[in-house]
């Protein structure tokens, strides 16, 4: 097969527009992981006796599973006991969920990483607990932990290729589209893979940056 | 704020206050096997200022921290300003109750560590409680942070980040930022033990200043000997978990009365 070039520009549109997807599923994905594992995060943090539990039960089930898996579950299985989304919401929803559990170890590790003197300055003054956690701990260990969710934001703009699987049209799946229509595969996968990288360096580079900038201050 | 020139509380025996402010009845602190505070009986009067001084690991500090509610005593009673803040039989498992946070707004600490929020500026250190708290606006909460960095020697520094400053800045912020509680009683764990010992000055200039002219109860653990003759009216020697001596600094630095605070003084005296 010979890469031909006026195929290539053609399909460049219509990878566009598949990438415009990938990347909205990626940022609505990672803005619901990052608030969902915040969330378990504290609530795992405040050793609430039964709900601390389920929390630790439903992070060892989605680290422990692939994503795949989750994904074929939620789109076929799921739809049988009446819930059922179109193939864009149950994606986004899917690896959300799914990097929420990473997550809510990065932030773990953030919070843990508040030095103990924090939380004893904070009862000092009697400060509510509410206001600890939002105004004290959270600006702190959020701080530290952002490179490291910058880097799951990048891991999941590539993950979020499994999602073709079921029928979601991003990236991946609209090269596997314009291949199995054409019956040219060179020219559209490579270009995603193109596509990828365009947009996974540069991110990974901020992250450098990042990483830099939010060094701890203590 | 009261006159400097008036009497400082006497130092009379406190056995004989009528209403002592910071009470410990039995207080005992188990760390596993350790016994950290024994059975304690421990009083301070309103308005008195005391050191405590002993040995690292004999039990001043848990004192403190008891009082902050940073430690669960094992066993024992402790009452501030007549509210119960402890009441723990042995083996029993204790809650955070409402009667206890009342109870604790009367407490303010200066750490070690400092323990400033490295996010904050110094103002806004100092406003948080004030605002969240006691509920004070914003404006008059700023107004008197602004009078207690004055007063700490910090005015210039209000909006600067723990980071920018020293130590002995930032213990002065600490300081300023326990005083906009208007605490009754100020704890001080061992202030100055983190500071170089050039900073070391700047930082019990401010706090004998607060000896000298304030009514607030004062309760300091140091192993600065000579500041804690100057600015107490008290000084208690710890010793294993026990208060091996009490009485005016006079008496415990020149006339100890016991052996175990006699040895005590003469290496920490010496070096």
């Amino acid at each position: 097969m010979i890469w031909d070039n006026n195929f290539a520009v053609s399909v460049i549109p219509l990878l566009l527009e598949g990438l415009w997807v990938t990347i909205k599923i990626t940022l609505l994905g990672t803005t619901l992981a990052a608030a969902l594992g915040l969330f378990f995060a504290i609530l795992r943090r405040l050793a609430i006796p039964v709900l601390s539990l389920v929390v630790s039960f439903f992070v060892v089930f989605v680290r422990g599973t692939p994503l795949l898996v989750q994904a074929y579950c939620a789109f076929f299985v799921l739809p049988a006991y009446g819930i059922s989304f179109d193939a864009f919401t149950t994606g986004v929803v899917v690896i959300g969920v799914n990097y929420s559990a990473y997550m809510a170890e990065v932030y773990r590790s953030g919070i843990q990483g508040v030095p103990k003197g924090q939380w004893e300055a904070a009862t000092a003054l009697s400060l509510p607990s509410v206001r600890t956690w939002g105004r004290i701990i959270l600006p702190q260990a959020v701080r530290t932990v952002v490179p490291m969710l910058g880097n799951y934001l990048i891991q999941m703009f590539k993950d979020s290729a499994v999602l073709s699987a079921i029928t979601v049209v991003e990236l991946m799946a609209t090269a596997q589209a314009i291949g199995s229509s054409s019956f040219r595969y060179l020219e559209p996968l490579t270009l995603a893979a193109l596509l990828f990288l365009a947009v996974s360096y540069p991110a990974s580079r901020l992250v450098n940056r990042l990483e830099r900038r939010y060094a701890p201050q203590h | 704020m009261r006159p400097s020139t008036e009497p400082q509380p006497l130092s009379a025996p406190v056995d004989l206050a009528p209403d002592p402010i910071i009470r410990f009845q039995n207080v005992s602190k188990n760390w596993g096997s350790n016994q950290v505070l024994k059975s304690l009986n421990f009083e301070v009067a309103p308005g008195e200022k005391v050191s405590i001084i002993g040995p690292s690991g004999s039990g001043k500090t848990t004192i403190l921290r008891i009082l902050m509610t940073l430690e669960t005593p094992s066993e024992g009673l402790v009452k501030v300003d007549g509210d119960t803040l402890w009441d723990v039989s042995p083996g029993q498992k204790v809650r955070e109750t409402k009667q206890m946070r009342e109870t604790r707004r009367k407490i303010g600490m200066v750490f070690q560590q400092f323990n400033l929020f490295p996010h904050m500026t110094a103002m806004e250190n100092i406003i948080e409680a004030p605002i969240h708290v006691l509920g004070m606006n914003k404006a008059e909460a700023k107004e008197r942070a602004a009078e207690l960095l004055n007063l700490v020697g910090l005015g210039k520094h209000m909006n600067h980040t723990p980071p920018q400053m020293s130590g002995g800045q930032q213990q002065r912020v600490a300081i300023a930022r326990a005083l906009a509680m208007r605490p009754k009683v100020l704890l001080f764990d061992e202030p100055t033990s983190a500071l170089d010992p050039e900073l070391i000055g700047e930082v019990l200039n401010v706090i004998r200043n607060l000896a000298h002219t304030t009514d607030m109860t004062m309760l300091m653990v140091t192993h600065e000997m000579r500041f804690a003759e100057e600015i107490s009216d008290r000084v208690v020697m710890f010793d294993n978990g026990a208060a091996v001596e009490s009485g005016p600094p006079a008496q415990i630095f020149k006339d100890p009365q016991q052996e175990r605070t006699r040895t005590f003084l003469r290496a920490v005296l010496q070096h």
